[in-house]
């Protein structure tokens, strides 16, 4: 098992290695001058100013340089200068992507556990109308643009009744604590300021819950098919017959089984929605991973681009390697080596 | 205690809910076991055994549809609540199935199935004592190194291994009535024998009486008291197994015994009954072996014939439903002895 978790992060690398090449790659031969976000239009005109900004941003050079130089900072951990924000590319990530942590892990959370209890419901009361709510709840979570339910739940929550912040993390009258994990849940209480977690708490209801929705709705279905799945299996009958009720047989014995094939589902989700939750940090204005990335591409912020598809693929990566050691301990037939 | 049977089944008939409609898997089955002592039962693949079986442990789905009489020490158990009947299951009446493969929860140790087993029915017990008895029941069905096996998985365990934790947590609560569902079927032919003396051991032990589906006739010749032998979902012939085995009174039996291969006879002169099965939607009128059977006359196309006692003074306590149960056999074709 440690050999073969070692084994894993020592490829995770190379594969970040390929990914970073792949990016390095189609980012540099897209249509569009990259000059266009870093030079002003007026300027364009003037040779200079242009030659210089290429020699700054190491324009100037071939690919495979650029690609060379590119490498020799990566290993060092510097990931380049944003055209854009013109500050590192590190530096940029580090300050959103906990943002984008904070509202994925919460969604992640009301997403897989109402999924699994509303799969659970639709197995047990198959073709009976709590299993048609739960697929028409499902398939409204699945299919609901995140813009439109977002915008909604905006407008009846905070806009109407009042009882929900509109969006961002915090109230802009909010002093936001010292910089420790980038969770302002986490960060609040680590400073003791209850009023500001009670506050970035009311704000991440809604993103979390626009998001979880999404994410129930995946896997409620998946639940649910597993579950009807292994509640056809004869070990159910045999548990039955030694005198399990129904409550132990759905989930000692169903649902432990039934989670098995949902946790590669689970892992995914997690992964895409690192870089793939554009949509609701746009409409809650959530200084997210996401939304930085829709503006490196928009200005073909080349070093942002790519240190975006680092995250995206280390969070592949990593969600892979951690689905992989749950399936082993969630099943034990399977043995990693 | 009551004189009324261990378990008596009175004109029991069982119907599917099927995608073609309400089908009649069982009609006016009758039999009964009594205390310390084995019912083997005996017929055709899909002629209604394990239906009958799980239908007495209260095993089948809610929509279909059980008329007549189950008793278990002369309480009803047909319309019991399923939170009743879980109290009985692994309690009082015990199964144990065809495939031990299948039967073991996979992601469970022996150690939690068994403890699972007793606990359901005595929440008093400490963890301890479930383990000391987890131990001794693996003991009792004869298991090598029964500590290191509790902590194993079923995937770990050979089928007949399998089967004998099948029937250690069968025995956990120390039942009055165990049912086997073609227990050996499935294994190893040098295991199957091993199997049948352990049941035959633990049914003389603890007096429990036995129910056991065979399609091995030498086997219930061996372990049964009485046989009953099923065809399309009804009771053919029953009554005391070396009685019926010496001299058959129906048709169907007979034909099951011609087709047991005999150290006499060559490989040609094996008969096998002609025709096949009937399927729940194509079972004939009349009797149901009529379109198979070597002796029918016109009237068996039209009556069903009633399981009556037969009027042979040489088969004391045989039931036979055949419209010529007395005549056929010894007269038509002179056979049998
Ligand atoms: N859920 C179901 N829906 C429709 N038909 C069913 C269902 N379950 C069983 N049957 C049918 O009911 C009949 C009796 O089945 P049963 O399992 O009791 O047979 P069996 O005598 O135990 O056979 P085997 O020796 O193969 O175990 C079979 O014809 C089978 O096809
Ligand atoms: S009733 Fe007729 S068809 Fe049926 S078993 Fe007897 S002789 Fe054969
Ligand atoms: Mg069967």
């Amino acid at each position: 098992m440690t050999r073969f978790i070692i084994r894993r992060l020592i490829s995770i690398p190379l594969l970040l290695l390929g990914i970073v090449s792949i990016a390095f790659l189609i980012s540099h031969n897209t249509q569009g001058d990259p000059l266009a976000s870093i030079v002003s239009e007026r300027q364009m005109d003037n040779p200079e100013v242009v030659a210089a900004a290429k020699a700054r941003w190491g324009l100037d050079k071939s690919l495979p340089e650029q690609y060379v130089l590119y490498l020799r900072n990566l290993i060092t951990g510097d990931l380049g200068t944003s055209f854009r924000t013109k500050q590192g590319v590190g530096k940029d990530i580090l300050e959103r992507l906990p943002a984008t942590l904070e509202l994925v892990i919460a969604a992640m959370i009301l997403g897989v556990g109402s999924g699994i209890v509303l799969g659970v419901l639709a197995a047990r009361f198959r073709n009976k109308p709590i299993d048609h709510a739960a697929r028409l709840w499902a398939l409204t979570g699945s299919s609901t643009p995140v813009f439109w339910s977002g915008l909604i739940l905006l407008y009846i929550f905070s806009v109407v009744l009042g009882w929900l912040p509109g969006p961002g993390r915090l109230d802009p009258r909010s002093v936001p604590p010292e910089f420790m994990t980038g969770f302002l849940t986490i960060d609040t209480l680590l400073a003791g300021d209850f009023a500001a977690f009670g506050d970035a708490l009311h704000h991440l209801i809604l993103p979390a819950l626009v998001l979880g929705w999404t994410v129930m709705g995946i896997v409620s279905r998946l639940v649910r098919g597993s579950m009807l799945d292994v509640l056809s299996q004869d070990y159910i009958v045999a548990a039955r017959a030694r005198g399990a009720g129904e409550l132990r047989v759905l989930l000692n014995h169903a649902l432990r089984n039934a989670l098995v094939p949902t946790l590669t589902i689970i892992g995914f989700t997690f992964a895409y929605l690192i870089t793939g939750a554009v949509l609701t940090e746009t409409i809650f204005s959530w200084p997210g991973i996401g939304s930085y990335a829709v503006e490196a591409a928009r200005n073909l912020d080349y070093p942002a681009i790519i240190g975006v598809t680092i995250v995206g693929g280390t969070a592949f990566l990593l969600s892979n390697l951690a689905t992989d050691i749950a399936y082993a301990f969630a099943d034990p037939r399977i043995r990693l080596s | 205690m009551s004189t009324a049977p261990l378990i008596e089944v009175i004109d029991l008939t069982i119907q599917l809910n099927t995608a073609v409609g309400m089908l009649e898997a069982v009609r006016g089955v009758n039999f009964s076991v009594a205390d310390g002592k084995t019912l083997g039962v005996v017929g055709e693949s899909g002629c209604g055994k394990s239906i009958t079986m799980l239908a007495i442990m209260g095993l089948l789905p809610p929509d279909v549809v059980i008329s007549g009489s189950i008793k278990l020490r002369g309480v009803e158990l047909v319309g019991m609540s399923q939170r009743q009947l879980a109290g009985l299951r692994g309690k009082r009446m015990a199964m144990i199935f065809q495939d031990p493969m299948t039967s073991l929860n996979p992601v469970m140790t022996v150690c939690e199935q068994i403890i699972e087993a007793i606990s359901i029915h005595d929440r008093q017990a400490s963890q301890n004592a479930k383990r000391v008895r987890a131990l001794d029941l693996l003991q009792l069905v004869a298991i090598p190194y029964p500590e290191r096996r509790l902590k194993q998985y079923p995937h770990e365990l050979s089928g007949g291994m399998r089967q004998r934790v099948m029937i250690a947590i069968a025995m956990a609560n120390d039942p009055e009535l165990l049912i086997a569902d073609e227990p050996t079927t499935a294994l190893d032919v040098t295991v199957q024998a091993q199997i049948i003396e352990l049941l035959q051991r633990l049914q003389r032990e603890r007096k429990m009486g036995l129910m056991l589906i065979s399609h091995d006739l030498g086997v219930v010749a061996g372990i049964a008291d009485e046989v009953a032998i099923m065809y399309a979902g009804r009771v053919c012939e029953k009554g005391p197994v070396e009685t019926v085995f010496d001299r058959p009174h129906h048709p169907y039996t007979f034909g099951l015994l011609e087709s047991l291969p005999k150290i006499d006879r060559t490989e040609d002169q094996l008969v096998a009954i002609p025709g096949s099965l009937p399927t729940l939607s194509m079972r004939p009128s009349g009797c149901r072996f009529h379109p198979r059977c070597n002796f029918a006359q016109a009237i068996c196309a039209e009556a069903d014939p009633a399981l009556e006692t037969v009027q042979d003074p040489l088969t004391p306590g045989v039931v036979a439903a055949c419209h010529f149960a007395e005549t056929a056999l010894y007269t038509d074709q002179g056979a049998g002895s």
